[in-house]
C-alpha cells in the first residue's frame, strides 16, 4: 500500500496507519553486548524497532538511546532482562508493560510512566508527570523529583518511590504494593483504596475515602530501609503510613459461592 | 481530547506564527479536525478585525462567490456608516477576511452591527490581537493563511477533536470574548456547569458564536476584568465558579495565564525562562520550540499562574 509523507517525516498509508514502511535507523553503535543510537531525528516507531532489534535479535543487553526528545511511547513492552538508558526525556507512557528491563532516565518523563509495568526497575533522574505508575503490578519505580496527580492509581504491586511531591488522588482505588512518598502529597490521597501501603514523609493535604493511618511494624521500617539501600536513596525519612480502612467495599459481605463454603 | 499551546516572549517579538504551528503541529495526534491561533501582533492605532462571512464547507457552490463578494461589500459600508475608516481589507481564502480600520468607539455595537450581515462572524477584535482558525492541521492551516510570516509577543493556539459539536469554524477554538478586546481562550477539557453561565451571561447581554462550552471562559474572564479585577483574580475566582475538568490558557493583550481546575485531569507542561514562556498538552509541543533538555513541570491542581509581554 502506498504512504504518504508530512512535514514531520512520519508517513501514513491510505488507512492512516502511521508508518507503515519505517526503516530501521542507520546509526547505531555496537560495542560488543553494548549499543546506542541518537534519536533526534528518528521516529518513535524507529526507536522502538531498533531497540527490539537490539534487545531481542542481535543479544545486545545494553542500549543507550540518546536525545529521546520527550517522544511518546519509548521501551514499550519490552519482556527481557537487559539495561536500557536514556539520554534525555522520553514523553508520555514510557517504559509501560515492560516485563525485566532495569531503565534510566536522566531526564524528565511525561504521563503514565511505567503503566501497567510487571518487573523490573526504573529509575527517574528528574520529575514525571500524571499517572505514575499507573496499574503496576510489579517492580520498583523511581522517580527523585515531583511527580504530577494520580500516582499509582489502580497500582495492583510492586513499589512506587517518589522524591519529591505528588498530587491529588495519589494511590485511587490501589489495589496492593507501596508508594514511598518523600515528599508533600496533595488532596485525596489513597482515595477508595482496597489495599496497599502508602508512606509519606512530608505533609499530607487531605486523606480519601477510606484511607486511614496504619499501624507501624518492623516490616515496614525493613521494608523502606532496604528500597532506599538497593537504589542508592541515602538515609530514608520518617515517614507516616497510611492504609485502607476497609470500610468502603464491603468486605465482610462474601459471595455466594464463599457464603456456602462458610457455611 | 484535544491539544492546546502557548508561547509569551517577554524580550520583544519574534516569529510566533511559525512557533505556535511547529508546536501544534506536533500535537496533531490529539486533534485533526482544526486548529486555531490567537496570535498578537504589534499594537498600534488601528483595530483589527478578524471575520468570516461563511463556513469553509460552505463556502463554495452556486452563486457563492457573488454572494461573498456581495456580503463583503455591504460589510465594509456598514464599516463605514458606524464611524470606522476603513484602512485595508483582504483575504486568504475568499471567506476569512482581515480587516483594519480606524475607530475609537464601542466594539459591541460595531461586532452587532457586522454580525448582522447574512454570515458574518467576527473572531476576534482588539488592538493587537489576532485570530486565525480553519480546518485541517496546523500546517494546513499556517500555510493557508500565511501565519510563517507573523510576528508577534505572545499567543495560544489549539487542535481540535471534535466529540461534542460540529467539525466546522464556529466550534473552533480559539474564542475571542466577545465584546471585549484583546481577550481570548483555548481550552482542554468539559465544563459541567456550562448552560448555568450561558445563561446567566447572556441576560448580562453577551451573545455566543457557538454551542461549545470553551467560549464561556473567555466571555466569563473577560466580563470579570470589565469590572477591575486582574486576569489572576478572575482566573482563581474561575476555579470555583466553572465546574468540570478542565485546563485552559488565557491571552490578553499583554498577559498570558495558565488554570487547572482541582483534579487536575488536563495535562499541560510548562517551560520558563527569562526570555521565554512556553506551555503545552505535550513537552514534545515545547520541544520544537526549546531543542535541547530544560527543565519543566506540570502545574498542580487549582494552580494559576501568569506572565506579562
Amino acid at each position: 500500500m502506498a504512504s504518504v509523507g508530512s512535514r514531520s517525516g512520519v508517513s501514513y498509508d491510505a488507512r492512516g496507519l502511521v508508518e507503515p514502511h519505517a526503516e530501521m535507523p542507520d546509526n547505531i553503535e555496537v560495542d560488543g553486548g553494548r549499543a546506542r543510537f541518537d534519536a533526534t531525528d528518528l521516529t518513535i516507531r524507529q526507536i522502538n524497532m531498533a531497540l527490539r532489534k537490539l534487545i531481542y535479535n542481535d543479544g545486545i543487553v545494553d542500549v543507550t538511546v540518546l536525545n529521546p526528545s520527550s517522544k511518546h511511547s519509548l521501551a514499550v513492552g519490552i519482556l527481557k532482562r537487559c539495561r536500557i538508558h536514556f539520554e534525555g526525556s522520553p514523553g508520555w507512557f514510557a517504559c509501560g508493560l515492560i516485563d525485566g528491563p532495569e531503565v534510566t532516565i536522566n531526564g524528565r518523563v511525561g504521563w503514565s510512566l511505567g503503566e501497567n509495568m510487571m518487573s523490573g526497575v526504573v529509575v527517574v533522574e528528574r520529575g514525571a508527570g500524571s499517572l505514575t505508575g499507573a496499574a503496576i503490578r510489579g517492580g520498583d519505580l523511581i522517580v527523585k523529583g515531583d511527580v504530577g496527580a494520580r500516582t499509582g492509581i489502580d497500582q495492583k504491586g510492586g513499589t512506587i518511590i517518589v522524591m519529591g511531591d505528588v498530587g491529588i488522588n495519589t494511590g485511587f482505588m490501589m489495589q496492593r504494593g507501596r508508594q514511598i512518598i518523600c515528599g508533600n502529597a496533595g488532596q485525596n490521597l489513597g482515595d477508595s483504596m482496597y489495599d496497599g501501603e502508602i508512606y509519606v514523609a512530608g505533609k499530607v493535604s487531605s486523606l480519601g475515602v477510606d484511607c486511614v493511618g496504619g499501624e507501624w511494624t518492623d516490616a515496614d521500617t525493613e521494608l523502606i530501609e532496604r528500597k532506599f539501600r538497593i537504589h542508592g536513596l541515602g538515609d530514608p525519612p520518617p515517614f507516616e503510613k497510611f492504609v485502607c480502612g476497609k470500610q468502603l467495599h464491603n468486605y465482610d459481605a462474601l459471595e455466594p459461592s464463599e457464603r456456602k463454603l462458610v457455611i | 481530547m484535544c491539544g492546546i499551546a502557548g508561547v509569551i516572549h517577554r524580550d520583544g517579538t519574534a516569529d510566533i506564527g511559525a512557533e505556535l504551528t511547529a508546536m501544534l503541529q506536533a500535537m496533531k495526534h490529539r486533534g485533526p479536525d482544526s486548529t486555531g491561533y490567537a496570535v498578537y501582533g504589534p499594537a498600534d492605532d488601528l483595530v483589527v478585525i478578524r471575520f468570516v462571512l461563511a463556513e469553509p464547507n460552505r463556502s463554495t457552490g452556486f452563486g457563492m462567490e457573488e454572494r461573498l463578494a456581495r456580503n463583503r461589500l455591504e460589510v465594509e459600508a456598514r464599516l463605514a456608516k458606524i464611524g470606522a475608516e476603513v484602512a485595508t481589507v483582504t483575504s486568504d481564502t475568499g471567506y476569512a477576511f482581515r480587516a483594519t480600520v480606524r475607530y475609537s468607539g464601542e466594539l459591541k455595537p460595531l461586532a452587532d452591527y457586522l454580525e448582522d450581515v447574512p454570515g458574518c462572524e467576527v473572531l476576534s477584535l482588539g488592538s493587537s490581537l489576532e485570530i486565525i482558525k480553519d480546518m485541517g492541521d496546523a500546517d494546513t492551516v499556517s500555510d493557508q493563511y500565511g501565519l510563517g510570516s507573523f510576528r508577534g509577543t505572545h499567543g495560544v493556539g489549539h487542535v481540535r477533536m471534535a466529540t461534542e459539536s460540529e467539525v466546522d469554524l464556529a466550534s473552533a477554538h480559539p474564542y475571542w470574548a466577545y465584546p471585549f478586546a484583546d481577550v481570548a481562550v483555548v481550552h482542554n477539557g468539559q465544563l459541567t456547569n456550562y448552560h448555568q453561565w450561558r445563561r446567566r451571561l447572556e441576560q448580562a447581554g453577551h451573545r455566543f458564536q457557538s454551542e461549545c462550552d470553551s467560549e464561556i471562559i473567555a466571555v466569563y474572564l473577560a466580563e470579570k476584568m470589565s469590572g477591575g479585577l486582574s486576569l489572576e483574580t478572575s482566573m482563581k475566582d474561575s476555579l470555583d465558579d466553572l465546574d468540570g475538568v478542565f485546563t485552559y490558557v488565557c491571552v490578553t493583550g499583554n498577559e498570558l495565564g495558565i488554570a487547572k481546575d482541582e483534579m487536575a485531569a488536563k495535562p499541560l507542561v510548562l517551560f520558563e525562562s527569562d526570555e521565554l514562556v512556553a506551555v503545552a498538552t505535550e513537552e514534545v509541543s515545547i520541544r520544537t520550540l526549546v531543542k535541547r533538555e530544560v527543565e519543566t513541570r506540570d502545574p498542580y491542581e487549582r494552580e494559576v499562574l501568569v506572565w506579562q509581554v
